[in-house]
């Protein structure tokens, strides 16, 4: 069962080949088996998920059901579902059982689709390794001395174990991508606004998009589907139609402008990866795209801007964490600044507290200017050079990483090194732009992503792009051993 | 870019972060690395560039003034860490 795709688990349901309460149980007997190992969830939802499925499976008999009714999934715990621990794996929200539903979830479940449980992340989502978490790191499947990528991991190491057959991320600075390429999965992060941040709990508020991770594009359209739209409730969710990212999937590449930029294939690139990435390139030229070199001059600011931007809006953000409404209180308080000081100071782990601080201090008397506006300009700076990009190429195409899956701790002293992991993803980030993570082939045993960024609302573009090559390869397809 | 132990107490006191004093070395040391990075943007010319604060510069949507919440007080102030009557409790602000 665990090695359908969602099209055939929906079939499967539908002609009643298997329940959805078989499936559920499938995979909760999965996640029992090898969450110790992995720590991929915070939470494993048992009876609710049964609950969810037998309802699925009314739906399915009485003729009501949609393509995913029944189909488990897998939700990053940064997504606020009633009734669940929602903690963005921080002590501060360890304690957080969320009264509301975030509009993705309650798209989701609105779809019929059975919520498994919530995948373990780097706390707030400040992370590339999943090191982060107050419930301690999560390990790659692929390699289990290794990182998963972050800060979604949780839900990168569920999929690559087969934990579950789809799952929710969030990509602030390259949170779907960089994990989906280190775990072998197909990673989209949406145009800014095209998904509702509603109840997904704030990092940075310009960057932060939700997005699905899937064993391939056909999977992420189906979840795409479900979770794109205009939400009133999120003040800067996008009015744009959504089409049905199943529909063009299958449409030609012939003539399909590629663009290369110089500057993702510079130093810092593992030469092996670069090949592999190379390779992928070649097989959309032989689907009869065409290839050029491009340049996005700006791109040696992405890491600095965003490194003022992020943390800038994640000290706005995070000072709602106070100790008074929810989430932990410190013990014995002597008056409301010492509350303050010591629940954030108890509740927040150590990078979390770094970003604070350097968001603190960029933004503090005197400094604005020389830090905040100045990233804001460069910001502009690095989006203009994709526009004039987009007008030459259909799409860019590059590494996502700049290595495979790094060893657990190999860079949790510096956090400067670990922000270089998001070298390629940032700069998506900040122009708002929808990018992709896709299986491209494996360095010594493990997984290289190839990314695919596209202009502003092209989703289903990029889902096409994806697909086409999926036809033709089946680096997707491939499981770690230990967990076929 | 090298801030010190005062910078980082400062720092921390603005955030209302309680820091421990054995982590204050460990802070210095990370947030300097990080402010070197950072320096990287002075290289940039930026004269006359529009700051950008967001990918679509947008403007605030405007709706209609109607309730269309239900009063769920007892629900979200079960989260809370200590209320009472409805309210939350905090330590003694005015004496």
């Amino acid at each position: 069962m665990h090695n359908k795709s969602l099209s055939e688990l929906s079939a499967s349901l539908h002609n009643g080949e298997f329940s959805s309460v078989e499936l559920t149980q499938h995979y909760l007997d999965r996640i029992n088996a090898h969450n110790d190992n992995l720590n991929a969830f915070i939470t494993v939802c048992d009876d609710r998920a049964l609950e969810q499925a037998r309802a699925a499976d009314e739906r399915l008999q009485q003729k009501t059901a949609g393509v995913l009714t029944g189909i488990p999934l897998a939700h990053k715990d940064i997504f606020c579902t009633k009734g669940v621990l929602t903690s963005s794996a921080s002590k501060m929200l360890s304690n957080f059982i969320s009264p509301y539903d975030a509009t993705v979830v309650e798209k989701i479940n609105a779809a019929g689709m059975v919520t498994l449980g919530k995948t373990n992340m780097d706390e707030f989502a400040m992370g590339s390794s999943n090191e982060t978490s107050f419930f301690g790191a999560v390990k790659n499947p692929w390699d289990t001395s290794r990182v998963p990528g972050g800060s979604s991991g949780g839900s990168a190491a569920a999929m690559a174990a087969r934990l579950a057959p789809i799952a929710t991320g969030t990509d602030t600075g390259g949170s779907i991508r960089q994990p989906a390429s280190l775990c072998n999965l197909t990673g989209l992060k949406p145009t800014y606004g095209r998904i509702s941040r509603y109840g997904m709990i704030a990092f940075a508020s310009s960057l932060d998009q939700a997005g699905p991770m899937a064993n391939n594009a056909e999977d992420a359209a189906f979840l795409m589907n479900e979770m794109a739209g205009f939400d009133e409730r999120d003040s800067t969710s996008i009015e744009h139609d959504v089409p049905d990212y199943t529909a063009t999937l299958n449409d030609s590449l012939k003539g399909l402008r590629i663009g290369l930029p110089k500057e993702f294939f510079g130093e810092g690139l593992d030469p092996k990866v670069a090949e592999t990435v190379e390779a992928a390139v070649k097989v959309y030229e032989s689907l009869g795209a065409s290839v050029k070199e491009i340049t996005l001059p700006n791109s040696n600011l992405a890491v600095p801007t965003y490194y003022v931007v992020a943390p800038a809006e994640c000290s706005s953000n995070l000072s709602r964490m106070d100790g008074v409404r929810f989430g932990h209180r410190c013990d014995d308080p002597k008056d409301l600044e010492d509350l303050y000081k010591r629940s954030r100071g108890e509740g927040f782990g150590n990078e979390v507290k770094r970003r604070i601080m350097t968001g603190t201090y960029a933004l503090s008397a005197g400094y604005y200017d020389a830090y905040y506006l100045k990233a804001q300009q460069c910001r502009r700076l690095i989006s203009d050079d994709f526009k004039q990009a987009f007008n030459d190429v259909d799409v860019i195409m590059g590494p996502t990483a700049p290595t495979t899956a790094f060893p657990l701790g190999d860079k949790t002293d510096d956090p400067v090194a670990m922000y270089l992991a998001d070298i390629y993803t940032i700069s998506t980030n900040l122009a708002g732009l929808p990018g992709m993570s896709i299986p491209a082939g494996f360095v010594e045993g493990l997984p290289v992503g190839l990314q695919i960024i596209g202009n502003f609302f092209e989703e289903a573009k990029l889902l096409n792009v994806a697909h086409r090559y999926q036809q033709e390869t089946d680096w997707h397809q491939q499981t770690p051993d230990a967990f076929k | 870019m090298s801030l010190d132990k005062t910078d980082i107490e400062k720092i921390a006191h603005l955030a209302r972060l309680s820091i421990d004093e054995n982590d204050i070395p460990d802070y210095t040391r990370d947030l300097s690395n990080i402010f070197n990075l950072v320096e990287e943007l002075s290289s940039a010319d930026t004269s006359d560039i529009t700051p950008m604060a967001h990918p679509f510069d947008p403007h605030q949507r405007l709706r209609e003034d109607v309730v269309k919440e239900s009063n769920q007080r007892e629900l979200f102030q079960s989260v809370a860490p200590k209320t009472d009557a409805g309210v939350y409790l905090v330590p003694q602000v005015i004496e």
